[in-house]
């Protein structure tokens, strides 16, 4: 028993040497504002995750609840029946959000990658400029450039491809400058070692610097994945065949209170694939995110 | 900036490399980023319907949208009240929860990052807050006020003006925890553990003092970083919008510069007209964010 007691002591000096500046009450105020706050932020979800699950009968209680007596896939199959029903098969439209995605991601990475690392790691004429312009990019948002993207779009004769929607992604300049930032960490001997042993800068950037940004571009690969997987096509594309999966779901989920049931199960799906990218991907992204920050 | 030939010819062989590897990136972003912004300005001051080329006419344009174009005003005056408001707290409770989510153990800590962060990357589930505010009985917000007995009858939601914007402050609130929220949580995990030690010696007596003289300073780049991502995404609010309130909204009450935007650029292709009302939500923008990044630099 006294042993306990010591123990119980030496643990809660521990805590204590460990928790400085911190009193009972601030913890358990912010730990409820936290809670509050968590719940929020959750509520909506859940209803969602729970409203897919609900059967017809179920939807139509007065007030709606949080919980399912009766659980049914009934309106993932009743998706799948309207599905069937659509003139261009599903996995058309997952195919066409699969390529964009794919291809998008690839060359924000690539690109990105290969652009930031002379402007991280070298000086020379024009790379000020050059990183100026980048950060002054990130202060406004591509939908400003909408109508003239839309008209050189179609004097490239790149309207209604995948590529309209696909390149302005690439052009966006948050992806540069996040692995920009990352980059500038890396010692500067390390790519004098490379230069020594006679590799050129695109040497160094693919064999040394690229396996040392893994998590600045795992970082990149999540951030585009989420934003190309969200992409509806907008006006950029109107064949049938090359719209991507979320117009389709889109269109579905306007259907009033009867397809509450279907369109959970669609938002439900839709938000599955970047969630469970998230959750395995998290300490890469916050790695990165480390190095974010605007110098001042 | 005009120099002679023989250290242009030179420097492009020091570093040849160098501009290669951008060039690829370089070209992208001209032609989708830059080309598009000086495209707009010019476009501005003419009138354009696709159709026929566009002809000069001047400042007529910017006259008409700043003196003539009353839906605009609303348009700006809703902007810049939605900015104002989800700009500012949409920063602090990035970084107010990135700094309490710091203080938990690491399993909790990801488990509730993740909580925090979801909404942002839920694609359209946020119309699910169309059902909350349905109009009709059904509605979550609707059955509860009325069984609990606050209201009478059922409230139009989205068909009442003066409820539209306080929903999708609400609304823009929940999804607003993004890429600086990451960058907060980041940047606290990275400030040196010594600092706080040192200055509990100092006499640094409580949690508000270490964020106030230990905290905040050592993050500053990454707060920078976050101000410029929430005002730009603050002032760019639209398909959230169009959306949930629908297009155009009861009494403008929900229109913002971009559905102001997207109603002439792709409704009315009045494309002149769209561009100038482009430009103008772009100097807003570059302004807010210059503006922002002075004061940060001057607290500091």
């Amino acid at each position: 028993m006294r042993k306990f007691c010591r123990f119980l002591a030496s643990k809660l000096r521990a805590r204590k040497i460990r928790r400085r500046n911190r009193s009972l009450l601030g913890d358990i105020g912010l730990t409820l504002v936290l809670a509050f706050f968590g719940l929020f932020s959750l509520f909506p979800l859940i209803f969602t995750v729970v409203n897919a699950f609900k059967p017809l009968s179920e939807i139509f209680i007065i007030p709606p609840k949080m919980s399912v007596e009766n659980p049914t896939l009934n309106n993932f199959f009743d998706l799948a029946t309207i599905v069937e029903s659509f003139q261009v098969p599903l996995s058309r439209y997952i195919f066409n959000t699969g390529m964009i995605t794919c291809l998008g991601t690839l060359g924000t990475v690539l690109l990105g990658s290969m652009a930031a690392f002379p402007l991280a790691k070298y000086t020379f004429p024009g790379s000020k400029l050059m990183s100026n312009i980048i950060v002054y990019a990130l202060m406004f948002n591509t939908s400003v450039t909408a109508i003239p993207n839309y008209l050189i779009m179609s004097k490239l004769a790149l309207v209604d491809t995948y590529w309209a929607v696909i390149l302005p992604a690439v052009g966006s300049t948050l992806g540069l400058y996040l692995m920009k930032n990352f980059m500038v960490q890396i010692p500067d001997e390390m790519l004098e070692a490379a230069k020594i042993d006679g590799a050129g800068e695109f040497k160094t950037y693919w064999s040394v610097v690229m396996p040392l940004c893994k998590p600045a571009w795992i970082t990149l690969i999540i951030l585009s994945f989420q934003q190309m997987w969200g992409t509806t096509g907008g006006v950029f594309i109107y064949t049938e065949e090359l719209k991507p999966v979320t117009y389709v779901l889109q269109q579905m989920v306007s259907g009033g209170i009867s397809r509450t049931g279907v369109s959970s199960a669609i938002s439900l799906i839709m938000l599955m694939v970047p969630v469970t990218v998230f959750i395995f991907s998290q300490s890469k992204v916050i790695e990165t995110m480390a190095t974010s920050g605007v110098k001042g | 900036m005009k120099k002679n030939k023989e250290p242009l010819a030179l420097t492009w062989k020091r570093h040849k490399s160098k501009y290669l590897m951008i060039a690829p990136f370089a070209i992208i972003f001209l032609v989708f980023t830059l080309i598009p912004i000086v495209v707009s300005i010019v476009l501005s001051f003419t009138s354009f319907n696709m159709v026929e080329a566009p002809h000069f006419n001047g400042l007529t344009n910017y006259i008409n949208l700043l003196v003539r174009d009353d839906v605009f005003l609303i348009a700006v005056k809703n902007t810049l009240l939605f900015a104002l408001i989800t700009g500012p707290i949409s920063y602090i409770m990035c970084f107010l929860f990135a700094w309490l989510i710091n203080e938990l153990p690491p399993i909790p800590r990801s488990i509730i990052t993740l909580v925090f962060y979801a909404p942002s990357i839920s694609g359209n589930a946020y119309m699910i807050w169309k059902l909350i505010f349905s109009s009709d009985t059904y509605g979550w917000a609707n059955a509860w006020l009325l069984k609990l007995g606050f209201i009478k009858s059922r409230i139009l939601w989205f068909e009442t003006a003066d409820y539209i914007m306080p929903i999708l402050i609400i609304v823009q609130l929940w999804l607003s925890l993004g890429v600086s929220f990451l960058a907060f949580i980041a940047g606290l995990q990275n400030v040196d553990k010594s600092w706080y030690e040192a200055a509990a010696v100092e006499g640094v007596k409580n949690r508000w003092q270490e964020l106030w003289y230990i905290t905040l300073p050592s993050m500053k780049p990454q707060l920078m970083f976050g101000a410029v991502m929430q005002i730009t995404s603050s002032l760019s609010v639209s398909q959230l919008s169009i959306d949930l309130a629908g297009f155009p909204s009861a009494n403008y009450a929900g229109h913002t510069i971009l559905t102001h935007l997207h109603d002439y650029g792709n409704i009315r292709y009045e494309l002149g007209y769209a561009c100038t009302i482009a430009v103008v939500l772009f100097f807003i923008m570059l302004l807010c964010n210059i503006i922002v990044q002075k004061l940060l630099r001057k607290l500091g």
